[in-house]
């Protein structure tokens, strides 16, 4: 069980999206995390150092919060297998580069621009991953 | 420098609100996706709050002539609804599913030190690298068939 934290949430979903304007704002980029990436694996693009500075904000961020603020303020849980973490995170990478995007380019980015493609891939993927969370946790009895 | 100092604020208001939202916890990912059984919602406040502030922003910059600090706006450029794009998705959700990590929520999961970030992470990058390695290779031989 995880609690229903529906301030929290929306409150983290405005930074999200302050996050994704600013960067269009200023850099005239979408705020994809798959595309932001993609340009960080060999060949490097040109433009590679906006993407890193990015990349280590948004890791540095949730690093600054614990140390600031102790372990407790951010909740983690992953009960995942390595096996499965490896099995999933290569299908992630080769399904979002298909798809050209992830939950923040197409879900959030994508869909506030009312870009079609992102619609399609959202309705996507949120079904795919809701029709295996099912299959993984009441037909197959979890991993 | 104003480039490279902005890109870092925006990753870390992204970091932050993935944190904050509750985005950067894979079981409370699983649980939004989980209507049968232990349901948490929150997610769905996620998504709302980003698209309101994105959308309402988007309306105001996009119809400035550049960004601040580049020559013109990077969108994307496709508009076909084609296979790559839908295969691609649904192949997606099926790791997000087994997982509870998508490419924004784990990033900034790699911050909290958390082991199950790093080995999500690199096999995802590994899973970009392969296929961009398979699509280079099939768009080659489509070119040397046309040439």
């Amino acid at each position: 069980m995880t609690e229903f934290t529906p301030v929290a949430s929306f409150l983290g979903g405005t930074m999200i999206g302050l996050a994704a304007v600013l960067l269009m704002a200023v850099h005239g980029r979408i705020a994809g995390m798959t595309g932001i990436l993609a340009g960080l694996l060999p060949p490097l693009a040109a433009d590679w150092a906006w993407r890193a500075a990015f990349i280590a904000g948004a890791i540095g961020a949730p690093a600054l919060i614990v140390a600031l603020a102790g372990r407790s303020a951010i909740a983690f849980e992953s009960g995942v297998p390595a096996l499965w973490l490896v099995v999933g995170g290569l299908v992630v990478g080769i399904g979002v580069h298909f798809a050209s995007g992830c939950t923040s380019g197409h879900g959030v980015c994508g869909l506030a621009r009312l870009s079609p493609r992102s619609m399609a891939a959202t309705v996507t993927f949120m079904a795919s991953t809701a029709a295996t969370v099912f299959v993984i946790r009441h037909v197959l009895g979890g991993l | 420098m104003a480039r490279i100092v902005l890109a870092l604020l925006a990753g870390l208001v992204f970091g932050a609100g993935i944190a904050v939202s509750g985005m950067i916890n894979p079981a409370k990912v699983l649980n939004f996706f989980d209507l049968a059984g232990s349901w948490d919602p929150s997610l769905a406040f996620v998504m709302g709050g980003a698209l309101i502030v994105t959308a309402v922003g988007y309306r105001f910059v996009l119809r400035r002539p550049r960004p601040l600090l580049d020559e013109a706006f990077h969108l994307p450029t496709a508009r076909r609804i084609d296979l790559p794009l839908v295969s691609g998705a649904a192949v997606f959700g099926i790791g997000w599913g087994i997982t509870g990590f998508c490419p924004g929520g784990a990033v900034p999961a790699l911050g909290l030190g958390q082991p199950s970030a790093l080995v999500f992470v690199g096999s995802m990058l590994a899973g970009i690298a392969l296929a961009r390695f398979v699509r280079g290779g099939l768009a080659g031989r489509a070119r040397s068939r046309a040439a």
